[in-house]
C-alpha cells in the first residue's frame, strides 16, 4: 500500500510524544539521585528522541513540503505541536518522573505492538525497532514503581502523590480522533481506545504489588493532541529550540 | 574497474564501529547488502541498532569513504528499517572478540518473550575477565545504548555486556 497523506496527523501525535518526553527526560543529566539512574534516564531519553527523528522524518516525507525531522521539531510553535499533556507536564521529583515513564511507556509497548502491523512499511518498521526500546523501558519503570510504592513511608508517598497527579492525564492516551475511522479501516494505524483494556491490567498489577492505590477519577484532561497546550510546553520549548532558531540551517 | 559485492562487503568489514571498535559494521549486522551498478556505483543498505544511536552517522560516513577510497565512483547508503536489527545476527566469531575486549557478548534475543516485560528474563552472564558465572546486573542501561552494567561477583571487576534484543 503507498504512503497515506493522511497518516501526518497521526504521525505528529506519535513523534510529538516521543520528542516532547524525550528532551523532558533529558532534564535529569547531572540531577538523578544515583549514578546508574542518571545513565538511564539519558539512555531513555536518547531512545525517544531516536524515535521522534524517525518518526518526525518520515511525517516531514508524506507531508511533502519539504520540512525535514529538524523542521517540524525545531521551527513549529507549541499550538502546532500534538502530544499528550502527559508528556510535556514538568519533570516533578523522581517519583513523577517515573510513574510518568510507567503510564507512558506501558501505552508505548501497546501501539508500538501494533503500529508494527501497519500497512505503511516504514511506519511498521520503525515501530518493530522502537517497541523493543519501549519494552526495556517500561521494564525499567515498572520496577521501579514496585519498588517505590512498596519501599520506605516517604517513597510510598510521594509515588501515591504522583500517580494521584499524573493519572487524569492518562485518559488523553487512548483518546482515538473522530475523524480517522479510514486510517484505522485501511490497517494504517490502530485505533488507541482499544489499546486501553491491556494498559489498564497491567497498571492495575504493578500498582497493586507496589501497594499503591488506583485513584478514582472519571474526567480525564485533554487538549494536546487539538494543540491546546499547559503553559509548560511554550517554556520547554524556548529551551529546546533556541539553538537551531538562533542559527537557522547551521551545519557541523 | 567495477568491483563486485563480495569484493565490496570485505572492504566493508574494515569498517568499524566507533563504540565497539573491534566488531566491523558488517560483524555487527549493520550493514544488510551491498549492490553494484554498471559503472562501479555501490548503494549500501544499512539499518541503524537503536533508534537514537549517535554513531549511526559516523557509520554511514565511515562506509563512503572507505568505499570512495577503494575508487568507487558513487556511493549512496540507504537505511531499512525491516527486519529490525537484532543482536542474534552477531556471528559466533565476533562474539568471541567481544569477550576478548571485555564486553561480555549478547544471549539469545529471543530469551524475552512477554509483551511488557516487568521481570527480567533470568540470564546469566559470562565475566569477560575471570569467566566466572557469578555475576550481577547492575543497571540496564550503559555508556551506550547497546551495553549493560555488570559487575562480577567472582574478582569483583564492574564490566559492560552487550545487551539482547
Amino acid at each position: 500500500m503507498p504512503p497515506h497523506p493522511a497518516l501526518v496527523p497521526a504521525l505528529l501525535r506519535i513523534g510529538d510524544d516521543r520528542l516532547v518526553l524525550g528532551h523532558r527526560t533529558s532534564e535529569w543529566c547531572g540531577h538523578a539521585p544515583i549514578l546508574e539512574e542518571d545513565v538511564a534516564l539519558v539512555n531513555i531519553a536518547l531512545d525517544l528522541i531516536g524515535q521522534a527523528n524517525l518518526v518526525l522524518q518520515h511525517a516531514g516525507a508524506l507531508e511533502g513540503t519539504g520540512r525535514d525531522q529538524d523542521a517540524l521539531a525545531f521551527f513549529r510553535e507549541a499550538v502546532e505541536f500534538r502530544n499528550a499533556l502527559l508528556c510535556e507536564l514538568p519533570k516533578g521529583d523522581f517519583g513523577v518522573t517515573i510513574v510518568r515513564h510507567f503510564f507512558h511507556s506501558l501505552f508505548s509497548v501497546l501501539q508500538w505492538e501494533a503500529l508494527s502491523r501497519s500497512a505503511d512499511t516504514t511506519l511498521a518498521g520503525i515501530a518493530a525497532k522502537a517497541l523493543k526500546e519501549s519494552r526495556y523501558h517500561a521494564r525499567h519503570s515498572g520496577g521501579w514503581v514496585i519498588r517505590l510504592g512498596d519501599g520506605t513511608d516517604e517513597s510510598h508517598r510521594r509515588a501515591q502523590e504522583a500517580v494521584d497527579a499524573l493519572w487524569s492525564y492518562t485518559g488523553e492516551l487512548f483518546m482515538q480522533p473522530a475523524n480517522e475511522a479510514d486510517l484505522v479501516s485501511a490497517g494504517l494505524t490502530p485505533d488507541v481506545s482499544t489499546l486501553e483494556p491491556a494498559w489498564r491490567a497491567q497498571v492495575d498489577d504493578v500498582l497493586r504489588r507496589a501497594t499503591l492505590r488506583v485513584p478514582e477519577v472519571v474526567w480525564m484532561q485533554r487538549g494536546g493532541r487539538d494543540g491546546r497546550h499547559t503553559e509548560h510546553l511554550g517554556h520547554m520549548l524556548a529551551e529546546m529550540q533556541i539553538v537551531a532558531r538562533s542559527h537557522p540551517g547551521a551545519q557541523w | 574497474m567495477v568491483s563486485t559485492r563480495a569484493q565490496v562487503l570485505a572492504w566493508l568489514d574494515d569498517v568499524k564501529d566507533p563504540e565497539v571498535p573491534v566488531l566491523s559494521v558488517v560483524e555487527l549486522g549493520v550493514v544488510r547488502d551491498a549492490q553494484v551498478d554498471a559503472d562501479g556505483g555501490v548503494t549500501v543498505t544499512v539499518t541503524p541498532t537503536y533508534t537514537g544511536c549517535p554513531a549511526m552517522r559516523v557509520i554511514e560516513d565511515s562506509i563512503r569513504e572507505a568505499l570512495l577510497l577503494r575508487g568507487a565512483p558513487r556511493v549512496t547508503v540507504a537505511t531499512v528499517f525491516t527486519p529490525a536489527w537484532t543482536t542474534d545476527w552477531i556471528p559466533e566469531s565476533a562474539r568471541a572478540k567481544l569477550e576478548a575486549y571485555g564486553i561480555a557478548p549478547p544471549g539469545p534475543a529471543s530469551a524475552v518473550d512477554e509483551l511488557v516485560p516487568l521481570r527480567r528474563a533470568d540470564i546469566a552472564v559470562r565475566c569477560p575477565w575471570c569467566k566466572s558465572m557469578h555475576t550481577t546486573l547492575r543497571s540496564e542501561f550503559g555508556s551506550t545504548s547497546c551495553k549493560a552494567l555488570w559487575v562480577c561477583d567472582e574478582c569483583r571487576q564492574p564490566f559492560e555486556a552487550f545487551k539482547a534484543i
